[in-house]
């Protein structure tokens, strides 16, 4: 039970900090609906032009389905594998497990330019051997940015794990289950909120990743960020303020709706 | 046992190490070989004026925008944990929309507000606040700005569970002695959430020094961070030896700067 209640000025010193965090979020829509080729604002006259050139260039679709599919596979790859390390982990407590889980979390810890070199090295390495896994390719940036996200693949479902109860492993494990029913029927079930949050968070970063996918890719492999990139560096193209407010737009709904869902949870709770 | 050991432990280290832990000894290779063996790029990194000017500049940027980002974290955090409902559901979204919305989003948001031709110039000069449009971005101003915004979020997680751990008692018992309200504040809440203060101070200064998106957009090139400087290196005047030698500098620094705050946490017994 909180007693004391911030007062007037924390409020205030708080409000002020909530429209620094929200400004550049809001800021973004009457840039996008400029009738103008420069970033500049819309006055009197509005347009949907920039909106209209999201449709009409290909390579917006192409970039977003692209990051889509990376996504998909890096989160799917980076997960499992994850998943595998955390249940190793937390099954037979590894005399060495602070050092595994040291490496696991490299790639998180280090700073990301670093990984981004690395990684390059990687790749340019790799495609010296072949021409499928490599430097701007669909399966180079997905094994690139499986390597990013895994840590915090690791992190959620370590987290999920600490919270099941050793006692039904140890009772399925004296009543004869292998290791395959005890790891797919009694304990993935109890941790199934944390594999699901894995999979979305993991697919969430790769889709936003640009640190080290601008050292990655050239021309081939254009991912939606990589191609906001190149319309931000230099002359600032008002599609940059369109694709922003649809992908601020999708954030804003999905927040919104699982708060809803909370408070709705909540109040049945009490109700 | 063994063979099961193997089995789930195994293929994420096999990974993580052919795919990191091998090509970082190739990158430290490069930062010995090239253009010639020997130390001599890591003799220029720590001794080039333009280097030296970039190191500095990136760690006194680092150093303002922890503090900024984790003084503001505080405040709003404060009203999370300790506000009423409302205020901590609209506080909440507050927090978790900027978290989720990626970065270059965020970066170009602040060119929205800022830029020459940007809402705050526009709507200045329209109302005639100024007659020149401010240089609010393409400098260390838009820099600080767009990192504090980047990463107050991420400073927000550890202060709140240090302030959600604080036992309510104890201000209870503060407050029943006669202290002010600004005084249980100062005196009591804010050393109790000591840890979670340095925790994200640690985590904000590290995340900071690796940064480079923010600043290579908000910074138009002018003022350079260690992070920009190593991009610029590989790919526009190349001298991979050097950019490999300063990745490897950085990556010894963060090492060092963790390893010190595991030993003063292990020795204050947290």
């Amino acid at each position: 039970m909180i007693t004391l209640k911030p007062g007037l000025l924390a409020t205030i010193l708080a409000a002020l900090v909530a429209v620094f965090l929200l400004m550049p979020l809001i800021a973004v829509v009457p840039v996008s609906f400029t009738p103008g080729r420069n970033l500049s604002m819309a006055g009197d006259e509005w347009s949907l032009r920039h909106y209209r050139a999201l449709i009409d260039n290909p390579a917006w679709g192409k970039g977003v389905w692209l990051s889509i599919r990376i996504g998909l596979v890096a989160s799917l790859f980076s997960t499992a594998l994850a998943a595998a390390f955390a249940l190793g982990l937390w099954m037979l407590q590894p005399k060495f497990a602070g050092l595994y889980m040291g490496i696991a979390m490299l790639p998180m810890v280090a700073p990301p330019v670093v990984s981004a070199l690395t990684l390059y090295f990687f790749l340019t390495s790799l495609s010296q051997w072949n021409g499928v896994i490599g430097y701007d390719t669909f399966f180079g940036v997905a094994l690139a940015h499986s390597v990013m996200v895994a840590p915090f693949a690791v992190v959620l479902i370590t987290v999920a794990l600490s919270q099941v109860d050793r006692r039904i492993d140890l009772a399925a494990r004296s009543m004869g289950a292998g290791l395959m029913t005890r790891v797919f029927r009694i304990i993935m079930p109890n941790i199934r909120f944390g594999m699901i949050a894995a999979l979305f968070l993991t697919f969430v970063l790769s889709w936003e990743e640009i640190g080290v996918t601008l050292f990655i890719t050239s021309v081939n492999a254009v991912t939606l960020p990589r191609m906001m990139w190149m319309g931000l560096r230099d002359n600032i193209d008002p599609a940059i303020a369109a694709i922003s407010v649809v992908l601020i737009a999708i954030v804003v709904a999905v927040v919104l709706i699982k708060t809803a869902v909370q408070v709705r949870q909540g109040q049945k709770r009490q109700g | 046992m063994l063979r099961s050991r193997l089995f789930l432990l195994a293929p994420l280290l096999v990974f993580l190490a052919l795919a990191y832990l091998v090509p970082f000894l190739g990158v430290m290779r490069w930062s010995v070989t090239l253009p010639e063996p020997g130390l001599g790029q890591y003799k220029t990194a720590l001794t080039d004026p333009l280097v030296l000017s970039v190191i500095w500049r990136t760690v006194r940027i680092c150093a303002l925008v922890t503090v900024l980002a984790v003084a503001m974290a505080y405040i709003i955090t404060l009203l999370w944990v300790r506000g009423g409902p409302v205020m901590r559901l609209f506080v909440e979204l507050c927090i978790l929309i900027p978290f989720w919305i990626s970065v270059l989003t965020r970066a170009f948001g602040w060119l929205a507000l800022l830029s020459n031709r940007g809402i705050i110039n526009t709507w200045g000069q329209e109302i005639g606040i100024f007659s020149e449009p401010l240089a609010l971005v393409r400098n260390e101003f838009g820099v600080v700005l767009g990192m504090v915004h980047f990463l107050i979020p991420f400073a927000v997680f550890p202060l709140a569970s240090a302030m959600r751990s604080v036992d309510e008692r104890v201000l209870l018992a503060a407050r029943g002695m006669g202290a002010s309200r600004a005084r249980i504040f100062w005196q009591v809440f804010v050393p109790m959430t000591k840890t979670g203060i340095f925790g994200a101070c640690l985590l904000v200064f590290v995340f900071a020094l690796g940064f480079f998106v923010t600043p290579a957009i908000l910074g138009g090139g002018r003022s350079v961070l260690v992070a920009e400087l190593i991009w610029l290196r590989i790919f526009q005047s190349p001298d991979w030896g050097l950019g490999a030698a300063i990745s490897v500098i950085m990556m010894v620094a963060i090492g060092l700067l963790l390893a010190l705050t595991m030993k003063y946490a292990k020795g204050t017994g947290r």
